[in-house]
C-alpha cells in the first residue's frame, strides 16, 4: 500500500496522542494510588518479603516455617505450582492420548464410553470439578488412624496418600511411612488437596488434549496408513511408527496452548487449600495488606511460566515439525 | 442380522458393571421429596435429591429476597430466551439484535431494581441469573474493546500493534483469579476516593477485560482468513479504510470467527464460576451459602454439586452444539 | 447486515455497561454519606453462629450485628436501617479500604499491625476472646500438646494461622496446618474427617461446635486458651468523627448495663429517673449527643433497639443461647470481668 507524506505524519501524530492519552491515563491511576495510600496510611514497597512470613505451609518440597522471610513463601508457593502443574501436564498427556484413541477406537462400546467422557467433563467448570473431587476424597476416605494400607509401605486415609521415601538427614535410609500421634509420620505425603488438584486438573486437560489427538490423527493422510498395512506393519506399528509421528506434527501447536492453560488453571488450587503460589500470594496480602505488591509478584511468575512453557513447546516443535514442509 | 461378538458382550459387561452402581443410587435408593430423615436412612446406598428440593431457590438464586424472587426467574427467563434465539440463529437483523440486547438489558434491571421496583444491591444477586449476566455481560463489553484490539494487532502503526500484543499476551499470560484478586483488592486503589465502584461491575469489567484478549485472537484469526485481495479490492474501488473494514472484510471476518466465538463465550461462562472465589454468590457460591450453613442438609453436597454440574453441563453443552452448527454451516 | 447489528451491538453494549455499573457514591465525611444514603453499610462475616448468620431468607442476627444496629439507631433513628454485607477474611481490610463498608463487624482481632498498616482504626473491644481448639471426643485428647502430628484445620489470613504456627513452635510440638480461604470450608473440613483439630476464637469454636456440628457432643474444647483475641470494630482510618461514634456506642451500652437500664426499661426510668447520670445517657438532661455530631438521644435510641451490653450478649452467645459461653471476661469491670466505660458524659 502507499501512502502519502501526509498520510504517515497523520498515523505518527495519531500515534503520538494515543501514547500520550495512555500515559496520563497511568499516571492518573498511579497518583490516585499514591494519594489512597498516603490518605489510609497503607505502606508501599516490596521491602515486606524480608520480614517473617508468621504462617507456616503445610506441605511441598520446600520446607517452609513462620520464621522465614516471605519471599521464602512465594518461592515455596511457586515450587507447590510446579509440583502439581508439571506432573499434571505428564497425567493429562498420558490420558488425552488414551481418550483421544479411544473416540476414534472401531469398537462402538469403548468409543460411546470416550465421547461421553468428554462431552461430560469439558462442559463443566474445572472448579466445579475439583470442589467435587476434594469433597469425594474427603468422604470416601477413612480418618489417619484407620488409613487404609492398599500395599506395604502406602497409606491412604484422609491425611492423604503416604509413601515410603528414601530420605536424607543425618543418614540416608529409607522413611516409612506409619501412624504416630494423631496422624501419619515418615515417608512422602500427598495430602488429599494435593490430589484433588492433580486428579480434577489432568482430567479436565485430557479431554482438551484427547480432541487434539483425535484431530491430529485424523489429519494423517489415509493413504500414509494404506502405505503402511501394504508393507506389512500391524496395527500397532502402523499407530506407533506412522501415524503418531506424523499426528505429532499437528499436535504439539495446541497441546503447547493446553499446557499453558493447565499452568494457570493450576491457581484454582487456592478454592480447596492447596498452598500454590496464589494461595500463599492470598495469605501474604491479607497478613501484611500489601495487595498491589502480592498481586504484582503472582501475575510476574505466571508470565515468566507462561514464557518458559511457551519457549519450551517451541523449541520441540521445530524438532517435530518436518524439513522442508511448509 | 449376525451375533454380537463375544469382546462386544465383554464390553457391554464392563459398562454395566460401571453403570449400574450408579443408576441403583442415583434413581433407585435415591430419595426425591425434602425429608431429612428419609434422606439420612439412605445414605450411602442412595442419592438425596431431597436437598434439591429443600434448597432449589438458594441454589438458583443465592441470596436474593425471598419475596421479590420472581424477579430473578423472569430475569433468567429473558437471558436464556435470548440465547436460545440466538443458538437456534433466529438472530438475523439489526433490530432483532438490538431486541435482544434491550432484553438482556431488561433483564439486569429485573435484578437491579429501579424503574418502580425496590432496589436490590448486587451483593444480594446470586446464582443462575448472575452466572448469565457476569458472562454475558463480560462477553458482549469485551467484544468492541477485542474488535479493537484485533485490528490494532493487525495495524501497520508500530505503537498501536506493540500496545495490543503487549495488552493480549498479558492477559493471556496470567490466571483469571489473578486478575479477579485485582479486581477485588487493587480496583479501589486505583480510583479516587470518592468514585467508588461496586464489586460486581467490578468483576464484570474485568472479565471483559480478559475475555477480550480471547475474543481479539480469534477475531484476528478471522481476519487472517479474509483473502488479502478483498481489502486491495475495496480500496480499489475508492473506499477508504473504515469502510472497507466496515463493509468487506468485518463481515467476512466476523462470519469465519463465529463458531470460536461462541466456544469463547463457553469458556467464559464456565470461567464465570471463579468469581465465588471473590465472594460473588454465582451458582457455584450460591451453593456454599445454600448449604454451607445447614448442619442438617451439609452432608447431601454431592447431589447439590451434581445439580449444579448439571446446570453448567446444559448450557455449555448447547452452546457447543449450536457452535458445531455453524462450523457445519461454514463449510458448506 | 452484520455492520448494521455491529453498530447497534456497541451502542447497546455500552448501554448494558452503564446499567451494570452502579451508581457512584460521593465518600466526604462518613457521617454525611450515611445520612444521605440512608443505610449503614455494616462488614459482618459470612456467618458465625451467634455474630452474625443470615437465615434463608436473608435476615441477619447476632453480636456483631445488633452492635450495627445500635449504631444505625443512634445515627440514623432506626435499627433497620443497616445494610449487611458479608465479607471472609480475605476481602474484609480491601472492603472497609474501598469505603464499600462503613464499619468493620466482623469478630476482627486488634492488633497493631492491623492498627497500623492497614489503613484503618479499631475504635474499642467489644469481645474479649481467645484462641482454643475444637477436637472429636473419640481422640481422647485433653491438653492441645497432645496433639503431635495431627492436621489443624484453621482459615487463612486470620490472626489464628499465625498464633498456631507459633504456639506448636513455642511447645516443640509437629502440627501440620490445613489452610482453607473460607471460615465455612474450614470446618466443613474438619467435621468430614480431614482434620484431628480445629482451631479459631473460643466463641468461633463454640459457635461451630454447637451450631454446624453434626453432633455437638461428639466434640470438645480443649482447655489452652494460647493467644489474646480482643475483637472489637474497625473503621477506615481518617474520619475521626465517625471514628468516635463507632467508639461511643458500644461504651454506651456497656455504660447502659452498668446502669442497669435495659430496652424493657429504658422509656419508664427516661421518663421518672432524674439522676444526671441517667439524664445525661438517655438524652433526658445534658447533650452528650453534639460532641459527636449526633442528637441527645442516640444513646437511648440504641438501648431501646437492642438493649445494654448484657442483653446482646446473652441473647447471642450467652449461657442462654446456642453458643452457651459464660460472660467470663466479657463482664462489667465491677462484676469479675474486664468491661470498663469510660465516663458518658
Amino acid at each position: 500500500m502507499v501512502r502519502s507524506a501526509r498520510q504517515r505524519l497523520l498515523a505518527f501524530l495519531a500515534q503520538l496522542a494515543l501514547a500520550a492519552l495512555i500515559a496520563c491515563a497511568l499516571a492518573w491511576l498511579g497518583q490516585n494510588v499514591l494519594d489512597n495510600m498516603r490518605e489510609r496510611g497503607i505502606r508501599a514497597g516490596f521491602d515486606f518479603l524480608v520480614e517473617p512470613a508468621g504462617f507456616d505451609i503445610g506441605e511441598g518440597p520446600l520446607a517452609f516455617e513462620a520464621s522465614q522471610p516471605l519471599w521464602r513463601a512465594f518461592l515455596a508457593g511457586t515450587l507447590n505450582t510446579l509440583r502439581v502443574g508439571l506432573p499434571a501436564m505428564l497425567l493429562a498427556s498420558a490420558l488425552g492420548l488414551l481418550i483421544g484413541l479411544g473416540r476414534l477406537a472401531q469398537h462402538p462400546v469403548p468409543r460411546r464410553i470416550c465421547d461421553a467422557l468428554v462431552e461430560t467433563l469439558r462442559n463443566i467448570p474445572l472448579l466445579l470439578q475439583l470442589l467435587m473431587c476434594y469433597f469425594a476424597l474427603a468422604s470416601l476416605l477413612p480418618d489417619a488412624s484407620h488409613a487404609l494400607a492398599p500395599a506395604p509401605g502406602v497409606l491412604l486415609s484422609q491425611s492423604g496418600l503416604f509413601l515410603p521415601a528414601w530420605r536424607c538427614e543425618d543418614s540416608c535410609g529409607w522413611s516409612w511411612p506409619r501412624v504416630d500421634g494423631f496422624g501419619i509420620d515418615g515417608g512422602w505425603a500427598l495430602t488429599p488437596e494435593y490430589m484433588a488438584v492433580l486428579i480434577a486438573l489432568s482430567l479436565y486437560t485430557a479431554v482438551f488434549i484427547a480432541e487434539i489427538v483425535r484431530g491430529g490423527i485424523q489429519s494423517v493422510s489415509r493413504g500414509q496408513i494404506d502405505a503402511a498395512r501394504s508393507i506389512g506393519l500391524r496395527p500397532a506399528q502402523v499407530l506407533r511408527h506412522v501415524v503418531l509421528p506424523l499426528a505429532l506434527r499437528a499436535i504439539v501447536p495446541p497441546l503447547g496452548n493446553q499446557y499453558l492453560n493447565l499452568i494457570k488453571n493450576s491457581s484454582l488450587a487456592v478454592a480447596v487449600g492447596y498452598p500454590d503460589l496464589v494461595s500463599v500470594a492470598n495469605t501474604s496480602l491479607n497478613q501484611t495488606g500489601r495487595a498491589f505488591e502480592c498481586i504484582v509478584i503472582v501475575m510476574a511468575v505466571y508470565l515468566s511460566l507462561s514464557l518458559l512453557t511457551a519457549l519450551l513447546v517451541n523449541t520441540f516443535n521445530a524438532r517435530v515439525a518436518l524439513r522442508g514442509s511448509p | 442380522m449376525k451375533a454380537p461378538r463375544p469382546s462386544t458382550l465383554a464390553w457391554l459387561a464392563l459398562f454395566a458393571l460401571l453403570a449400574w452402581p450408579v443408576f441403583d443410587w442415583a434413581v433407585l435408593q435415591a430419595v426425591w421429596p425434602a425429608d431429612l430423615e428419609a434422606c439420612r436412612a439412605a445414605r450411602g446406598s442412595g442419592a438425596c435429591w431431597g436437598v434439591i428440593a429443600e434448597k432449589h431457590r438458594i441454589l438458583l438464586f443465592g441470596r436474593y429476597p425471598y419475596d421479590a424472587q420472581w424477579r430473578p426467574v423472569l430475569a433468567t427467563v429473558l437471558i436464556v430466551a435470548v440465547l436460545v434465539a440466538g443458538g437456534l440463529r433466529r438472530i438475523r437483523h439489526g433490530w432483532q439484535v438490538g431486541l435482544a440486547l434491550a432484553l438482556l438489558v431488561a433483564a439486569v434491571v429485573l435484578m437491579r431494581g429501579g424503574a418502580g421496583l425496590a432496589r436490590v444491591p448486587t451483593n444480594q444477586w446470586g446464582g443462575l441469573p448472575l452466572t448469565l449476566i457476569v458472562s454475558l455481560g463480560g462477553t458482549l463489553l469485551a467484544f468492541p474493546l477485542a474488535l479493537l484490539l484485533a485490528l490494532a494487532r493487525r495495524s501497520q502503526q508500530p505503537f498501536l500493534r506493540g500496545l495490543a500484543t503487549v495488552y493480549i499476551e498479558l492477559v493471556r499470560g496470567v490466571p483469571l483469579i489473578s486478575l479477579l484478586f485485582m479486581a477485588a483488592f487493587l480496583f479501589p486503589l486505583l480510583l479516587p476516593t470518592h468514585l467508588r465502584i461496586d464489586i460486581l461491575p467490578r468483576v464484570v469489567l474485568t472479565i471483559a477485560g480478559f475475555a477480550a484478549a480471547y475474543l481479539a485472537e480469534v477475531i484476528r484469526g478471522g481476519l487472517q482468513a479474509v483473502p488479502a485481495g478483498q481489502f486491495a479490492a475495496a480500496q480499489a474501488i475508492g473506499l477508504t479504510w473504515r469502510q472497507s473494514m466496515q463493509f468487506i472484510v468485518l463481515p467476512q471476518a466476523l462470519r469465519v470467527s463465529l463458531p470460536a466465538l461462541v466456544n469463547s463465550f463457553i469458556g467464559i461462562f464456565k470461567d464465570s464460576s471463579l468469581i465465588s472465589i471473590v465472594s460473588l454468590h454465582e451458582l457455584t457460591g450460591a451453593m456454599s451459602i445454600a448449604l454451607g450453613g445447614d448442619a442438617d442438609w451439609r452432608s447431601f453436597y454431592l447431589e447439590a454439586y451434581l445439580f449444579i454440574a448439571l446446570i453448567y453441563w446444559i448450557f455449555c453443552f448447547g452452546l457447543s452444539r449450536c457452535a458445531r452448527g455453524l462450523e457445519a454451516r461454514l463449510r458448506h | 447486515m452484520i455492520s448494521r447489528s455491529l453498530h447497534t451491538l456497541l451502542l447497546l453494549g455500552g448501554l448494558l455497561g452503564a446499567s451494570l455499573t452502579a451508581p457512584v457514591a460521593h465518600a466526604g465525611k462518613t457521617l454525611d454519606t450515611i445520612k444521605q444514603r440512608g443505610t449503614l453499610q455494616c462488614g459482618v462475616s459470612t456467618g458465625v453462629a451467634g455474630f452474625s448468620l443470615a437465615d434463608s431468607q436473608g435476615r441477619w442476627a447476632g453480636f456483631d450485628v445488633d452492635f450495627c444496629r445500635a449504631i444505625a439507631a443512634a445515627v440514623l433513628g432506626d435499627p433497620n436501617k443497616v445494610h449487611f454485607v458479608p465479607l471472609n477474611s480475605q476481602q474484609r481490610f480491601a472492603a472497609i479500604q474501598s469505603g464499600e463498608v462503613d464499619i468493620l463487624a466482623r469478630n476482627t482481632t486488634w492488633t497493631l499491625n492491623r492498627d497500623g498498616a492497614l489503613g484503618l482504626s479499631f475504635t474499642g473491644v467489644t469481645y474479649y476472646d481467645g484462641q482454643g481448639f475444637l477436637v472429636p471426643k473419640k481422640l481422647k485428647v485433653t491438653s492441645a500438646k497432645q496433639l503431635r502430628n495431627a492436621e489443624v484445620c484453621v482459615q487463612s489470613g486470620t490472626t489464628n494461622e499465625k498464633n498456631l504456627a507459633e504456639y506448636f513452635r513455642g511447645i516443640g510440638v509437629k502440627v501440620r496446618p490445613v489452610v482453607f480461604e473460607g471460615f465455612e470450608a474450614s470446618f466443613k473440613a474438619f467435621f468430614s474427617g480431614r482434620c484431628q483439630a480445629y482451631t479459631t476464637d473460643i466463641s468461633g469454636l463454640a459457635g461451630v461446635r454447637n451450631k454446624e456440628a453434626p453432633n455437638p457432643d461428639d466434640y470438645t474444647i480443649l482447655p489452652e486458651v494460647i493467644s489474646k483475641e480482643p475483637l472489637g470494630p474497625a473503621v477506615r482510618r481518617g474520619d475521626d468523627e465517625w471514628f468516635a461514634i463507632v467508639r461511643w456506642v458500644p461504651f454506651a451500652l456497656i455504660e447502659a448495663e452498668e446502669l442497669g437500664i435495659t430496652a424493657a426499661n429504658v422509656d419508664k426510668i427516661r421518663a421518672e429517673n432524674k439522676d444526671p447520670a441517667f439524664t445525661r445517657l438517655l438524652g433526658s438532661g445534658e447533650d452528650t449527643g453534639k460532641n459527636l455530631g449526633l442528637d441527645k438521644d442516640w444513646a437511648y435510641r440504641a438501648i431501646k433497639s437492642v438493649g445494654n451490653y448484657g442483653e446482646i450478649f446473652a441473647r447471642n452467645v450467652g449461657p442462654e443461647s446456642v453458643l452457651k459461653l459464660p460472660r467470663g471476661l466479657n463482664n462489667l469491670w465491677n462484676k469479675g470481668g474486664i468491661l470498663f466505660a469510660p465516663p458518658v458524659r
